[in-house]
C-alpha cells in the first residue's frame, strides 16, 4: 500500500453525501411522493388509560377528500412479531395498532383518517369523535411503584456488597433521578407505503434499521421478507427513536393495502413525544464504600425505570458500573415499574447515559467523602480488567485519557474549596467524569463492484443516520482498491442490499467496515482472475503475482487500470461479496474516555452555563477524523441538554406530556455551546476488527451530565441529584405554593 | 382542509370593513402566532383578512418627540431602526432577545402586542382552559407551570404570562396604541391595553371585535436616559423569559432622578412596577437600594406549584439591570 492509500483511513474526508443534502437532492422519507398517493393523519387518544367506548366517524367520513377512516373496529387483522433481537424482527411496542379498544397512553393511535390531501386528512381527523371510559392513570415512576411495584430486569452480582459496605470506613448512600427525555430528531417520523399488484410491499420509512424493519413487517403481514423492501437512504437523525418499527409505520402499510394506493403518514411533533419511544424516567440508588486508602470496597447500583403496560423495556443503568471500577463486592440490579406512557426505547447511550450520571456523580461524592481528589480517586480505582466477565479488556487507555484531558483542561489549577474560584460576578466550577461504552460488532454482509468505467460501487443494508457512514464506507473501499473516494458510489438504507446492521449501539462502523473491506478484496480477487485469464491483460501471470495500487493492477513493472483489465476481459464489473461475523468473546471490548467541564454560576441572576469542555476519547482507531470529532462534539452538546435542560414533563394528575413541542422541550441552542476540545486517542483495537475501530456515536454523551453536576457542586456546594439541573434548583429560599 | 374565507386588504379602512364585528374573523399579519394556532386547531377563524398590503410599515418621529410605529413594522426592522437604537435601547434589546431571527423577520409590531399565551394547556386543545373554553377550568394551576406561568396578576381562572418581550419594553417606555374600528379611530394607553385575567381570562385586551391596531406611539424618550433589557431563561436563546426586566434610568451623578421599571415572564400582562420606580426616585444608587426596591414589586405575588422561584428571579432581573445601568 502506498502512503496515500494508508492515509485515507483516519483522514478527515468530507461527507460524500454532503452536497446532495445541501442542494436538497437527498430525499427523506416524506419527500417520496409516488403517483396517486393518499395521506394519513392520526386521531390520538386524549386519555392515558382506559377504553375507547365509541368512535363516531360519520361526519368526518363525509368531509371533502376522505377515503376511509380506520380504528379498532375497522382495521385489517395483522399478526404480532415475536420481536426477537436475535431473529432480527424486534419492535419496541409489540401491541399492534388498533388491536383492541384499550388505551395505554396518551397520544396512542385510536383512529387513522386517509384522505386525498394532508389538509383534508387532518381536518377530518379533528371531526372524528371518540368517547372514552377513562381510568385513573399511572403518571410517573413514583405512582408506578405504588400501583404495581417493580418487575425484575436482570443484573450482576459478585462478592458480598452488603457486608463489605457495613464494615467499611467511609460510605455514601444516595439516590439519583433522571426524567423522561424525548429524542426529538429534526426529521419527523414518517412512512410512505405502497403495494404492487403481486402483493409486494415497498415502504420508505425514517428508519435506523431497514433489515429489522423488513423482518418485523414480514412477521406482521405474514409474507416472505423477500416481498418487502424498506428504503431509508437518508434519515434526519434518530438518536435511537428510529431503530425499531413503531405503530405508525405498521398502520401506514396496512391501510395502504386497504385503500389500494400509496399512503403517506407523518407523525406530528406532539405524538413524537408519545408513540415513538423515549428515554424512560429512572431512580437509581447508589451505595458506595471505601477503605482507609480510598479504595472502593463495595458498590451497589440499584436502578428502576419506567416502562409501559404493554412491554417491558429495561434501561440498563448499571451496565457500565459492573466493569469501570475495580471492586470485589458489587451488585447491579435493574427493575421496571409500569406507567401509562408509550413504550420507552434506546436513546443515545441507553443505560449508560442515565447510569453514568448516577455512577459518576456518586464517585465524585465518594471521593469527597474519602478526602481524595476526584481525578486521583478514579485513577486509583479504575479497573484493569473486566471483573464482571473475568476478561481482559482488548484495549483500554482510560488512564491516559484522564490524564491528557486533565492536563489540557488545567485541572491542577482547581482550588478544591467550594465556591472559591471566582471571576467577576461568576463562580467557576470544575468537574469531571469518566465515560464508557460497550463496543459491539454484529454479523454483516456487503457487496462491492469494480466497474468497467473505473468506478466502484459498494452496498450494504445499513444506514447513514447523519453520522458519516456513507463516507467511511467509501474510505474503506478506497483503502483496499486505491480508487479515489470521488469515484466510489455507496448505497445504503435499502433492505434489498446485503444484510447490514442497525445504525445503533455505536456498532455500525465496527460491523460494516470489515464486511466492506472483505467484499472489496473479493472483488479484487475476481478482477485478478480476469486479468490472468486466457484473454486477460496479464495472461502470463498468476493472480498471486499481481499487486494493487491506485485503482490499477501491477505486474512485472507494467500497470493496467481496473477499467483496462475489465475491458480486455470484456466484463462489465468484478464483484465481491463478504460476510463477517459478530465479535468473539475473548476479550471485554469497551470504549473509554473522560470529560472535564467548567461551569459558571452567576448567583446574582441565577444563571448557570457550561463554559468549557475538554473530552479525551479512546475508541480505538478513528476512521474519519472530521466525522468522529463531530460525533463527540454533538454528543457533548446533547449531554449539556441532558444536564441542564431536557425533561419531558407529564401532568401528574393524568399522565399527559405537557411540554410537547420544540419551544417548550428545551434542548441546547448554538448560544449554549461552549468551547469543546476533543482529544481522540486513536489506538487501534486490532483484537476487535481489522481496522481496530470500536465506534464513536454514543460514548460522548455518557458521563457528561455527571461532569456538569460535579462542577456545579464545586461552584455552588449544591449536589443536584435530579436532572435536569435547572436554575430554580440552585436558588436559595424559593417560595413554595400556598396550596396545590 | 378546514376552510375559511381569505381577503387581502389594501388599506386599514378596507381591513376594518372586511372584518366587520365578526368574532370569527382574524387579521393576518406575520402569521407566526395565528397560523401556528390555526394548525393546532386552537384558533379557528372563519375569515382571515390579510393586512400585509395595508400601508402601515413606517416609523416616523412626531413633532412632539414621540415615535410613531406602524403596526406592520417587523420586529427586525423596529429593533434595527436607528432612532430606536439611539433613544430606546431597551426596546431594541427586548426585540432582539425574542424568538429567532426568522420569526422576527415575519413578526410585526401589532401582532407581537396581540400574541397569545404560550401555556401548553391552552395549546393542546384538550385540557381544561378558561381562555380557550371559558368555564372549563385552568389545568395549569396545580399542573406543569414552571416556565410560562405568572406570579403577578394571576387569578383562580388563569395564570398564563403574557409572553412578549417587546411589550415589556413598551410598558416601561410608555406608549399609546392607535386603533381603527368600525366606529372610527381611538387611542388606548399602553398600560390599559392588556387586561388581567380576573374572571374573564378569554378577554385579553381592550380591542373591540373588528378593531385594528394601526400604530403604537412611544412616549418621547427621557432626556439623557440609559436603558436596557435583561432576560433570564434556561437556555441562552430562543426561549420565552422566565423573568425579565426593562429598565430606563435618568441619572444625576450617582442619584437616580427618574427610573422606569417593567417586567416580563412574571406577570399575566406586561408588568409595570410603579412602586419600584417610586422607591428609586431621588435616591443614591446602591445594591441595597435596588434589592429593597425590587422586593416591592413582588409583595402581592403568588407562587404556584412549580414557579415560586420566579419571585426571587424577577427581583434579580431588576437588581442586576439597575446595577449595570447605574454603574459608571
Ligand atoms: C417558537 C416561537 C418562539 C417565540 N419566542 C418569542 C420570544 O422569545 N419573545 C417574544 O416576545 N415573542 C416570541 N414569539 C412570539 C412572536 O413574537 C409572535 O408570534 C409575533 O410577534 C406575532 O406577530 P405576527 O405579526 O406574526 O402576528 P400574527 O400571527 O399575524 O397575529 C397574531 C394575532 O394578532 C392579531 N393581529 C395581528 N396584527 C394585528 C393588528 N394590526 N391589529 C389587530 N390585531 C392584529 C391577529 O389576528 C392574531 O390574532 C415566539 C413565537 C414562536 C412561534
Ligand atoms: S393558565 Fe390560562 S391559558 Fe393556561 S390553562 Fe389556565 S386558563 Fe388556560
Amino acid at each position: 500500500m502506498s502512503d496515500k492509500q494508508q492515509s485515507i483511513i483516519g483522514a478527515g474526508v468530507p461527507r460524500i453525501d454532503g452536497p446532495d443534502k445541501l442542494a436538497g437532492r437527498a430525499n427523506y422519507a416524506a419527500d417520496n411522493l409516488p403517483p396517486n398517493m393518499a395521506y394519513g393523519y392520526g386521531v390520538f387518544s386524549t386519555i392515558a388509560k382506559g377504553k375507547v367506548t365509541r368512535i363516531k366517524v360519520d361526519e368526518a367520513k363525509r368531509m371533502p377528500g376522505v377515503i376511509d377512516i380506520f380504528h379498532h373496529g375497522h382495521f385489517p387483522s395483522l399478526y404480532r412479531t415475536p420481536s426477537s433481537f436475535v431473529q432480527g424482527n424486534k419492535v419496541e411496542e409489540t401491541r399492534l395498532p388498533f388491536e383492541d379498544e384499550r388505551v395505554y397512553y396518551e397520544g396512542q393511535f385510536v383512529a387513522l383518517v386517509v384522505a386525498d390531501s394532508f389538509e383534508n386528512a387532518r381536518a377530518a381527523a379533528r371531526h372524528v369523535e371518540v368517547e372514552y371510559a377513562s381510568e385513573s392513570a399511572v403518571a410517573n415512576l413514583a405512582q408506578g411503584l405504588e400501583d404495581n411495584g417493580t418487575q425484575a430486569g436482570g443484573g450482576h452480582s459478585r462478592g458480598d456488597a452488603a457486608s463489605a459496605f457495613d464494615s467499611a470506613d467511609t460510605t455514601i448512600d444516595v439516590t439519583y433521578h433522571t426524567p423522561v427525555e424525548t429524542h426529538n430528531p429534526m426529521e419527523m417520523h414518517a412512512s410512505v407505503a405502497y403495494w404492487d399488484a403481486q402483493g409486494n410491499l415497498t415502504i420508505y420509512d425514517a428508519s435506523q434499521g431497514v433489515v429489522v424493519e423488513r423482518n418485523a413487517l414480514s412477521k406482521i403481514f405474514a409474507i416472505a421478507p423477500e416481498r418487502i423492501t424498506v428504503h431509508a437512504p437518508y434519515i434526519g437523525s434518530g438518536f435511537g427513536s428510529k431503530l425499531w418499527t413503531w405503530p405508525h409505520a405498521i398502520a401506514t402499510a396496512a391501510v395502504s393495502r386497504e385503500v389500494g394506493r400509496p399512503v403517506q403518514l407523518v407523525v406530528p411533533r406532539q405524538q413524537m413525544f408519545t408513540t415513538t419511544g423515549h428515554r424512560p424516567e429512572t431512580r437509581q440508588r447508589m451505595r458506595l464504600a471505601t477503605d482507609g486508602n480510598g479504595k472502593l470496597v463495595s458498590l451497589r447500583h440499584e436502578a428502576i425505570n419506567t416502562t409501559s403496560f404493554t412491554d417491558q423495556y429495561v434501561e440498563t443503568c448499571g451496565s457500565v458500573t459492573k466493569s469501570l471500577y475495580s471492586c470485589p463486592d458489587l451488585t447491579v440490579s435493574h427493575a421496571t415499574t409500569q406507567v401509562n406512557r408509550g413504550t420507552p426505547t434506546s436513546m443515545r447511550a441507553p443505560g449508560a447515559a442515565p447510569g453514568l450520571f448516577a455512577l459518576e456523580s456518586a464517585i465524585d461524592e465518594m471521593a469527597l467523602a474519602a478526602g481524595v481528589d476526584p481525578v486521583q480517586f478514579r485513577l486509583d480505582n479504575y479497573a484493569e480488567r473486566d471483573e464482571s466477565q473475568d476478561l481482559d479488556f482488548s484495549s483500554n487507555h482510560i488512564v491516559e485519557a484522564t490524564k491528557q484531558a486533565a492536563e489540557r483542561f488545567g485541572w491542577h489549577e482547581r482550588n478544591p474549596q467550594i465556591g472559591s474560584m471566582r471571576e467577576g460576578r461568576e463562580i467557576v466550577g470544575y468537574g469531571m467524569a469518566a465515560c464508557n461504552w460497550e463496543a459491539l460488532k454484529r454479523p454483516c454482509d456487503a457487496r462491492v463492484s469494480l466497474r468497467a468505467d473505473g468506478t466502484a460501487f459498494a452496498s450494504c443494508a445499513t444506514q447513514d443516520i447523519g453520522t458519516g457512514t456513507y463516507t467511511i464506507v467509501a474510505q474503506a473501499v478506497s483503502d483496499v482498491t486505491g480508487i479515489p473516494v470521488d469515484r466510489i458510489t455507496v448505497k445504503l438504507g435499502d433492505s434489498s442490499y446485503p444484510d447490514g446492521p442497525i445504525s445503533g449501539g455505536s456498532w455500525a462502523t465496527a460491523t460494516t467496515l470489515p464486511a466492506i473491506a472483505g467484499a472489496a478484496r473479493n472483488a479484487l480477487d475476481e478482477l485478478k482472475r480476469y486479468a490472468t485469464g486466457s484473454n486477460g491483460i496479464f495472461a502470463e501471470a498468476s493472480a498471486d503475482d499481481l499487486s494493487v495500487a491506485d485503482g490499477a493492477l501491477r505486474y512485472d513493472g507494467k500497470q493496467a487500470s481496473f477499467a483496462e483489465v475489465l475491458d480486455a476481459a470484456r466484463y462489465g464489473s468484478a464483484d465481491g461479496e463478504a460476510h463477517t461475523e459478530a465479535a468473539d468473546s475473548k476479550y471485554s471490548y469497551r470504549s473509554f474516555g473522560a470529560h472535564f467541564v467548567e461551569v459558571r454560576w452567576d448567583p446574582g441572576i441565577s444563571h448557570l452555563r457550561v463554559s468549557r469542555v475538554v473530552s479525551a476519547i479512546d475508541v480505538g482507531k478513528v476512521i474519519n477524523e472530521t466525522t468522529a470529532r463531530n460525533q463527540v462534539e454533538g454528543a457533548v452538546v446533547m449531554g449539556i441538554g441532558m444536564g441542564l435542560f431536557e425533561a419531558t414533563e407529564y401532568d401528574e394528575r393524568n399522565g399527559r406530556p405537557v411540554n410537547n413541542d420544540y419551544a417548550e422541550y428545551v434542548v441546547p441552542v448554538h448560544a449554549d455551546q461552549p468551547e469543546i476540545d476533543v482529544i481522540l486517542l486513536d489506538y487501534p483495537d486490532l483484537a476487535f476488527n481489522e481496522y481496530g475501530a470500536r465506534g464513536i456515536g454514543e460514548i460522548g454523551i455518557t458521563g457528561l451530565a455527571a461532569a456538569i453536576g460535579n462542577a456545579v457542586h464545586h461552584a455552588t456546594g449544591k449536589r443536584i441529584r435530579e436532572l435536569p439541573i435547572t436554575l430554580d434548583k440552585l436558588m436559595d429560599d424559593v417560595p413554595q405554593a400556598q396550596s396545590a | 382542509m378546514r376552510h375559511f374565507d381569505y381577503a387581502r386588504a389594501e388599506s386599514p379602512q378596507q381591513a376594518v370593513a372586511a372584518h366587520g364585528s365578526d368574532r370569527d374573523a382574524a387579521f393576518l399579519a406575520g402569521g407566526t402566532t395565528l397560523l401556528d394556532l390555526v394548525k393546532l386547531d386552537v384558533m379557528q377563524p372563519q375569515k382571515v383578512i390579510d393586512i400585509n398590503g395595508v400601508d402601515l410599515d413606517t416609523i416616523e418621529r412626531l413633532d412632539d418627540g414621540r415615535l410613531r410605529i406602524g403596526a406592520m413594522v417587523t420586529n427586525t426592522a423596529l429593533a434595527r431602526d436607528e432612532r430606536v437604537v439611539e433613544d430606546y435601547a431597551v426596546l431594541s434589546q427586548a426585540l432582539l432577545a425574542g424568538a429567532s431571527t426568522q420569526l422576527r423577520n415575519k413578526a410585526t409590531t401589532g401582532g407581537n402586542i396581540m400574541q397569545r399565551v404560550r401555556c401548553p394547556y391552552f395549546r393542546d386543545g384538550v385540557s381544561a382552559c378558561n381562555k380557550r373554553e371559558p368555564g372549563s377550568g385552568c389545568a395549569a394551576i396545580g399542573g406543569v407551570n414552571r416556565t410560562v406561568h405568572a406570579v403577578l396578576g394571576t387569578s383562580d381562572n388563569c395564570i398564563a404570562t403574557h409572553p412578549s418581550d417587546m411589550c415589556v419594553a413598551m410598558a416601561a417606555i410608555g406608549a399609546t396604541v392607535e386603533v381603527q374600528g368600525p366606529e372610527g379611530t381611538r387611542e388606548i394607553d399602553f398600560g390599559d391595553f392588556h387586561l388581567l385575567p380576573g374572571d374573564t381570562p378569554a378577554r385579553e385586551h381592550a380591542l373591540e371585535p373588528g378593531e385594528l391596531i394601526t400604530h403604537v406611539v412611544l412616549d418621547a424618550p427621557l432626556e439623557g436616559n440609559r436603558s436596557a433589557y435583561l432576560k433570564l431563561r434556561d437556555r441562552q436563546s430562543y426561549q420565552f423569559a422566565l423573568a425579565s426586566s426593562a429598565v430606563i434610568v435618568r441619572m444625576d451623578g450617582n442619584t437616580i432622578r427618574e427610573a422606569r421599571v417593567a417586567m416580563g415572564g412574571v406577570g399575566t400582562k406586561p408588568w409595570r412596577a410603579p412602586e419600584v420606580e417610586a422607591a428609586l426616585k431621588g435616591k443614591t444608587a446602591s445594591e441595597a437600594l435596588f434589592t429593597d426596591a425590587a422586593k416591592l414589586a413582588f409583595e402581592k405575588a403568588t407562587a404556584y406549584s412549580q414557579n415560586g422561584y420566579k419571585i426571587p428571579l424577577g427581583q434579580q432581573a431588576i437588581v442586576r439591570n439597575l446595577s449595570d445601568l447605574t454603574a459608571a
